[in-house]
C-alpha cells in the first residue's frame, strides 16, 4: 500500500519535470523532417554516367513489384541497347517496399526520400515514363550497365568491356 | 446586494463559469501537451486558443441525433441535469468577502447536494441509452457515486467542526490565521480523491473508460448534448476546485492582492494539479477503486474525524 503510494507520487513528480523538457513534436509542414538518405519514397529512373538512360526494360522490377504496380514494354534501339518503350508506375497502388530497387540489375530502378505526392485525383497517381525519368545518376554514381556487361552494342564488341578479356577461340590451337 | 444586482452577477458567474470550462477543454490539452513533451492544439489563433470555438462549431453543427432505441425523454434530460446541478452548486461559493450569490448557512451541505444530483445524469444517460457499454458505465457510477459520496461529505466535517458552521463565508474567514488545509491534511487528501471521482475525472473516470467501454454512459450522444456532458465535467472540475479552495485554503484570503485574485490564482493552481493527476496516474480497475474507497479512504476519513473531534473537545477544556 505504503509502496504504491510512493510510486505514484514518484510519477507525479517525473511528470512534473517534465514541464521543463523540449517537446519532440516536428511541427511538419513548417519544419521538415530529417529523411535518411536511403528513406523509400517516390521512384525515380535514373541515368548513367553518360547521360543514357539506364533502364534495360528487363522487367525484373515489375516481377519483384508485390503489388503489380509496374508496367513497361521493351524496345531495343538500332545501336542495340535496350530501353522501356514505355515504363509505367501506377503510385496509388505501390507500397513503398523497395523490392524493384533491389531486383534492378543496372541500377536504374531507385527510391528517394520525398513523401509528398498526393494528389485529388486518383489518375494522377500514375507515372509514365517522362515523370520517372531524372537527368542524374542517383545513388550510384559511376555505374554504367553496357561499360560493364558482354552484351555488344554499336561501337562496343564482346570483349571490350572493363575488366573483360577477349573472347577466347575455343576453335583456334594457339594459346 | 439588491435583488437585480445578484441576478446581475448570477448571470456573470455563469458565463464566466461556462467560458472557463470552455478555455479549460483547451488549456488542459495544452498543459497534457507540455506534460508529455508535444504542443497541443498550437494552429489556431494565437497559442491555439481558437481551438475552443472550432471545436464548438463542429459541436454546433453535428446531427442532434436521438437513437431510435433509446429513451427519449430522459436521452435528452440527462446532459441538461448535470449542467443545471453543477452551476448550481457554484451559486454557494464565495468569490471574495463581497462576492457571492447565496449566503446560506447550510451552504456547504447544498455543495454537496448539488454533486450528488450531477451524478444522476450520468446514471440516467447511461440507462436511456439502452447500450450496453452505456448501462455498465452508468452501473459503474452508481457504485463509484455510492462508495465516493460517503467519505466525501465525511472529510469535510472536520473543517466544519474546527469552524462550527455549515456557511462557507464563516469557514473562510475563520481561516484567517491558518489554513486548514494544515491541520486537515487528512481531510484535504480524502476529499481530492474523492472530488476528482465525483467528477468523473481521470484517474477515476471509470464510468467512460474508453479503453474498456468504448466511451461509457455517453457512448451514443453525440453533438451539443455530449458537448453537455463535457461541460459538466469541466464545470465539475472547476467547482471543485473551488470549494477546495474555499475549504482548505482559505477562499479569498491572501496579502497584497485584491480577493478575487487570490481566489482564481489558487483555483488556478487547483486545476493544474488535477490536470497533473491525469497526466501522470494511470487508471486503476474495477475492484480496486471500491476496495480503495471501503478500504482506505473510509477508516482515513473516520480516523480523521476522531482525532479532529478529540483534539476540538481537549482545547476547549482547557
Amino acid at each position: 500500500m505504503l509502496s504504491s503510494l510512493t510510486s505514484q507520487l514518484r510519477t507525479i513528480w517525473t511528470i512534473l519535470q517534465h514541464s521543463f523538457t523540449k517537446a519532440e513534436t516536428v511541427q511538419y509542414p513548417e519544419q521538415m523532417p530529417y529523411l535518411a538518405p536511403r528513406y523509400r519514397g517516390r521512384i525515380v529512373l535514373t541515368k548513367d554516367p553518360d547521360g543514357e538512360e539506364r533502364c534495360v526494360a528487363c522487367n525484373l522490377c515489375a516481377v519483384a513489384c508485390p503489388v503489380d504496380c509496374i508496367a513497361l514494354q521493351q524496345a531495343v534501339k538500332e545501336d542495340g541497347r535496350w530501353y522501356p518503350e514505355f515504363f509505367r508506375i501506377n503510385f496509388s497502388r505501390c507500397i513503398m517496399c523497395g523490392m524493384c530497387e533491389e531486383a534492378c540489375p543496372t541500377n536504374a530502378i531507385q527510391l528517394t526520400p520525398d513523401f509528398e505526392m498526393c494528389e485529388y485525383d486518383r489518375s494522377n497517381m500514375v507515372y509514365e515514363k517522362e515523370h520517372l525519368q531524372i537527368d542524374g545518376t542517383g545513388k550510384y554514381h559511376d555505374y554504367n550497365f553496357y561499360r560493364v556487361s558482354g552484351l555488344a552494342i554499336k561501337g562496343k564488341d564482346k570483349g571490350q568491356a572493363s575488366n573483360e578479356a577477349p573472347p577466347i577461340d575455343v576453335k583456334s590451337l594457339l594459346p | 446586494m439588491s435583488e437585480l444586482d445578484t441576478i446581475g452577477f448570477g448571470l456573470v458567474i455563469i458565463a464566466a463559469a461556462v467560458g472557463g470550462a470552455a478555455i479549460l477543454t483547451w488549456f488542459e490539452r495544452r498543459l497534457l501537451g507540455v506534460w508529455q513533451d508535444r504542443y497541443g492544439p498550437n494552429r489556431l489563433g494565437p497559442f491555439g486558443v481558437l481551438q475552443v470555438a472550432a471545436d464548438m462549431i463542429k459541436l454546433l453543427t453535428k446531427h442532434d441525433w436521438v437513437p431510435p432505441f433509446a429513451d427519449r425523454a430522459v436521452f435528452v434530460f440527462a446532459p441538461t441535469a448535470i449542467v443545471v446541478a453543477m452551476l448550481l452548486g457554484f451559486a454557494v461559493v464565495p468569490f471574495g468577502p463581497d462576492l457571492y450569490i447565496l449566503d446560506i448557512n447550510i451552504g456547504l451541505l447544498f455543495f454537496l447536494g448539488m454533486t450528488s444530483l450531477a451524478v444522476y445524469s450520468v446514471l440516467l444517460g447511461g440507462l436511456a441509452s439502452n447500450n450496453k457499454y452505456a448501462l455498465l458505465g452508468g452501473l459503474r457510477s452508481a457504485a463509484q457515486m455510492v462508495s465516493y459520496e460517503v467519505f466525501m461529505g465525511l472529510s469535510l466535517m472536520g473543517v466544519v467542526m474546527l469552524t462550527g458552521s455549515f456557511n462557507l463565508r464563516a469557514i473562510v474567514e475563520a481561516q484567517r490565521d491558518l489554513w486548514y488545509c494544515i491541520p486537515q491534511c487528512l481531510g484535504l487528501f480524502t476529499f481530492l480523491i474523492a472530488g476528482i471521482a465525483e467528477s468523473h475525472r481521470l484517474p477515476f473516470d471509470l464510468p467512460e473508460a474508453e479503453h474498456e467501454l468504448t466511451a461509457g454512459f455517453h457512448t451514443e450522444y453525440g453533438g451539443m448534448k455530449f458537448a453537455m456532458f463535457m461541460l459538466g465535467e469541466y464545470l465539475g472540475l472547476l467547482l471543485i476546485s473551488c470549494m477546495i479552495t474555499t475549504l482548505f485554503f482559505g477562499g479569498w484570503l491572501g496579502p497584497w492582492l485584491p480577493p478575487i485574485v487570490w481566489f482564481c490564482l489558487k483555483v488556478f493552481v487547483l486545476i493544474c494539479f488535477f490536470i497533473l493527476l491525469r497526466a501522470a496516474i494511470p487508471r486503476p480497475r474495477y475492484d480496486q477503486l471500491m476496495a480503495l474507497g471501503w478500504k482506505v479512504m473510509l477508516p482515513l476519513t473516520l480516523l480523521n474525524l476522531l482525532a479532529t473531534g478529540a483534539i476540538a473537545l481537549l482545547l476547549e477544556g482547557a
